[in-house]
């Protein structure tokens, strides 16, 4: 192709070629995201059920039977307090642990191996991992606690088996699945701040603190916003760990909005009321987007 | 104001190694431009980073105003520094980053807009106030960083080639800027750049260094007219001083001083650039063969072999006005010389400066 | 001791605290799989038994019981078996894709390069319900075809924007060297781009190969039949006899499944930190 023929093209923008090479791509997702999310929304509205062979229109039926279910009030109270509670401790920890761990030191790969494993083991098998951990006879907390006379034998508590316990429980595993993840995002982005910068506060006679709060964090506002959005649409929409570790029990205390949808879609075979349960996911989906895209157009500007 | 100090002061970051710096000794006068001048790995940033507080001596003295402040962190110190990106706060106003230190010293925050205003009012930022530091040009940012620098009236300025990451054209206009600022503050001031024309154009005095050892330290005339080793003889002045060996000795002689015999024997037209002096006094006639010629407008620089004699065979460039008449065509020969008073002499074995030899230099 | 010293000195004391702290909460549990997966049940089952040391010798009891007796190699085929032709269909669509947005489609590649990220938000946990029936009306229930189907949707967004960024850094006069050459465009991208962006798409193929061990709810929702699970439904799911939990099996089960991830995994966390960030944050 020859200069001028070449700059031509480039001015039609999107070349055919282009469109080529991006179709397949769009194809996927249109079929497999778009229209699912479009047919969720169409059952939502309709009575399907699993082996039924046809489906009618039930306009708000599912809604109104939803939203007075005390099921998935209490999912919605626990996906929202697992997923705030979550990210705070997360934050807090994987701050700390992102500081301690930016100095270089001998082993330094090692620890960060380490540290990693709950992120990059798969979901299911951490959590069941926990389980065991957890379990009300044979916990290794259990063991601990007892030998060191906190609690007499047999008499500890059932960690998955009371109400209160068995949330912190799905609390504890979603910080301990997603410390990891944030502390490396926080990293990059403390790695992203010229060595100057701090240098530069050093030297004006900020310390440690000050420097910290005042200068590092700011800078890395958008990055440590991304970590948090992600985690939270990771720990809001996340059916694994309460489905492994407590199948939403005791009596409905770890329930939450997916796990529903799951139980009430598939396990109870009544797909209408499933794909509205979870439909309830989109609100925060959206806000996630929007605040992702905020950030994404500032850090253009800069 | 105050003076700076360093006694032996070395910085090995790997045993066994050359240190970084290497037992460098050396007084700052009160209120002067001193420039640390060196290629790169020649230790003067590292040096100047000891001197603010950012590495740890590994031997040897710091003091600032006769305080000795190895132990003090660099807020201790009553520096400021303004760093080669200038590392300027992206997430606050100009006014917020100029306050900044005014905030970590604790000064009470009704003294902050009085003195940020002055601090903005000697650079000519006062209107800049408002913004952020991405919407600033190179030049209005290097401001902001004296800003920031000045604004807490420290007794030392520090610059670590600031000017590196303007483009040429803004750079001279920058420099000047620069020298103006210490100008109207008078503060002593050290300045790191690799850039000799900037080390002689600014500079009240030249630490020259290499390898982390101290080679001169003088006036640019100084420096310059009279350098001390080979390394300092070669780095300042483009194109360098013209180094000839013969047995134990090296011969140096500057292109600009290394001229057709017609010129010194008065028979050529003379150019008012020359000076009187520089045309007096014996001078040692070399015989050029001129290998090719650039001009550059103002000057021609000449390039070409000693076509014979006792430095027969060494390269050797010479440097005019273009003024001059130009007959200097590729493999003709020439009768060149240097008066003898410009040769400057070195022990081949150091490098440094040693007393005249007598001729013959046939 | 000057106070710069003691300064310095508590200040890595702190530093060390966290560190070790954190690691030993995170790794523990791995640690503790490795315990559980050699230790005879006799001392697993024991309450008052110290769990942190094997009170009776080790055993392979376990490990013999989970690759002899339950599906679990099986279980590994089949994530195997998704994942390797996962990872193809990803790259076929993902690599031309990431490329036509970094290269040709100018001012919209960037706002369209956002959209194909956001859609990794929506979770699986919306889709599943009706999915499952999509799969179903498609004959495809209790097939792991459902999973190669439906998986690529997950992993091309994700890798559309890792690959985009990689392949905005590969200079452009590469590409036109090459046409001047003689390449047609297609071509230059095929002989030249991908060779150099080799470890991009190596990071692609870790990064899909992944999220195919570690999905859970297609796999969960479309596959009933204890032959065709996944290794991350098998082992919570099946391993477990009515309500009988085999702890020992399942921890040498988890061991097995997710060590060798882990350390693959690490050896290219860098550049999925450059995937994740490099469009938030320039």
């Amino acid at each position: 192709m020859s200069a001028p023929a070449r700059k031509a093209s480039a001015a039609r923008s999107p070349s055919a070629l282009g469109i080529a090479m991006f179709a397949p791509a769009v194809l996927y997702i249109v079929l497999l995201i778009g229209a699912p999310f479009a047919l969720a929304i169409l059952y939502a509205f309709s009575d399907a059920r699993i082996g039924a062979t046809s489906i009618h229109f039930a306009g708000l039926e599912n809604f109104r039977s939803i939203l007075q279910s005390p099921s998935f009030r209490m999912a919605v109270k626990n996906s929202i307090v697992f997923t705030v509670c979550a990210q705070v401790i997360i934050i807090v920890c994987s701050g700390m642990l992102s500081i301690a761990l930016e100095k270089p030191f001998r082993g330094r790969g090692f620890v960060r191996f380490l540290i990693l494993l709950p992120w990059v083991a798969p979901v299911s098998l951490g959590t069941i991992g926990w389980k065991w951990i957890l379990d009300s006879i044979y916990s290794v907390i259990t063991w601990v606690l007892v030998s060191l006379h906190f609690y007499k034998p047999y008499s500890a508590p059932m960690w998955l088996g009371q109400p209160h316990l068995a949330m912190a429980s799905v609390i504890l595993v979603h910080c301990w699945r997603l410390i990891p993840f944030s502390t490396v995002i926080m990293l990059a982005g403390m790695s992203a701040i010229s060595r100057e910068i701090p240098e530069a506060a050093a030297i004006d006679g900020a310390g440690f603190w000050r420097t910290t709060f005042q200068i590092n964090l700011p800078m890395m506002t958008p990055i440590v916003s991304v970590a948090v959005l992600f985690g939270t649409v990771f720990t809001f929409t996340d059916m694994t760990v309460v489905y492994i570790l407590t199948a939403g029990g005791p009596f409905d205390s770890t329930q939450t909005i997916p796990t529903l949808a799951f139980a009430t879609g598939i396990a109870g075979s009544d797909l209408a009321a499933g794909a509205a349960i979870s439909l309830f996911l989109v609100p925060v989906l959206v806000v996630v987007a929007y605040l992702m895209l905020r950030i994404a157009h500032r850090a253009e500007v800069v | 104001m105050a003076i700076v100090e360093t006694r032996h002061l070395t910085k090995v970051f790997k045993q066994g190694e050359l240190g970084a710096v290497n037992d460098v000794s050396l007084t700052t006068e009160e209120g002067e431009f001193l420039v640390f001048l060196g290629p790169s790995g020649s230790g003067k940033t590292t040096l100047l980073r000891m001197i603010a507080g950012l590495e740890t001596p590994t031997s040897g003295e710091i003091l600032i105003g006769g305080q000795f402040v190895n132990d003090l962190s660099p807020r201790e110190r009553r520096i400021a520094m303004v760093f080669q990106s200038y590392a300027l706060y992206p997430h606050l106003t100009v006014y917020k980053n100029i306050a900044f230190p005014l905030k970590a010293q604790k000064v009470p925050k009704a003294e902050h807009r009085k003195k940020v205003e002055w601090a903005a009012g000697l650079l000519g930022i006062g209107k800049l106030l408002d913004r952020k530091p991405r919407e600033l040009s190179g030049g209005e940012r290097q401001r902001v960083a004296l800003a920031r620098a000045i604004v807490r009236e420290p007794a030392v300025f520090l610059l670590d080639e600031p000017l590196s990451n303007l483009d040429a054209k803004l750079r001279t206009s920058a420099r000047e800027e620069l020298e103006h600022f210490h100008e109207s503050v008078g503060t002593t001031t050290i300045y790191v750049t690799h850039d000799q024309v900037e080390a002689m154009a600014m500079g009240d005095r030249i630490v020259v260094m290499n390898f982390g050892q101290v080679r001169q330290i003088g006036t640019p005339a100084d420096v310059y007219d009279e350098p001390a080793d080979t390394f300092v003889a070669t780095f300042l002045g483009s194109p360098p001083m013209n180094l000839v060996r013969k047995d134990d000795v090296i011969v140096g002689f500057r292109p600009e001083h290394f001229f057709p015999v017609t010129v010194l024997a008065g028979r050529a037209a003379m150019p008012e650039s020359l000076r009187a002096v520089d045309r007096e006094g014996p001078y040692v006639p070399i015989s050029l063969r001129v290998s090719h010629e650039e001009y550059l407008g103002a000057e021609r620089i000449l390039y070409g072999t000693i076509e014979d004699g006792a430095f027969q065979g060494n390269k050797v460039v010479s440097r005019m006005p273009s003024t001059l008449a130009s007959p200097w065509s590729s493999g003709s020969v020439h009768a060149f010389a240097v008066i003898e008073k410009h040769l400057k002499f070195y022990a081949a074995d150091t490098g440094k400066r040693t007393a005249p030899r007598p001729g013959p230099w046939r | 001791m000057s106070a710069a010293g003691a300064r310095r000195i508590e200040a890595k004391a702190v530093r060390v605290l966290v560190l070790v702290s954190f690691t030993v909460l995170l790794a523990f549990p791995f640690f503790w799989m490795l315990i559980a997966a050699f230790k005879q049940n006799l001392d697993l089952y024991t309450v008052e038994n110290n769990p942190f040391k094997f009170n009776l010798p080790p055993t392979l009891d376990h490990v013999r019981f989970l690759f002899g007796q339950t599906r679990f190699v099986r279980w590994l085929g089949n994530t195997a078996f998704v994942g390797v032709i996962v990872v193809a269909i990803t790259l076929l669509v993902a690599v031309p894709a990431a490329y036509a947005l970094a290269r040709l489609t100018g001012r919209w590649g960037e706002r369209l390069g956002i959209a194909i990220f956001l859609t990794y938000l929506i979770p699986p946990t919306l889709l599943f319900i009706p999915l499952s029936r999509v799969i179903g009306i498609l004959g495809l229930q209790d097939s792991l075809f459902s999973l190669v189907v439906v998986y690529p949707s997950m992993t091309i967004p994700f890798s559309i924007w890792l690959l985009m960024g990689f392949f905005k850094s590969i200079p452009r006069e590469l590409e036109d060297a090459a046409m001047v050459d003689g390449l047609t465009r297609f071509g230059a991208f095929l002989r030249m781009v991908v060779p150099i962006s080799l470890s991009g798409i190596l990071t692609v193929v870790i990064f899909t190969f992944t999220l195919v061990t570690q999905e859970f709810v297609y796999a969960l929702t479309f596959i009933s039949p204890e032959a065709r699970q996944m290794v991350g439904v098998g082992v919570p799911i099946f391993l477990v006899r009515g309500d009988v939990y085999y702890w020992g099996a399942l921890m040498a089960a988890c061991l097995v499944a997710s060590l060798p991830i882990g350390i693959v995994y690490n050896l290219f966390l860098d550049r999925f930190i450059a995937g994740f960030t490099v469009g938030s944050v320039k």
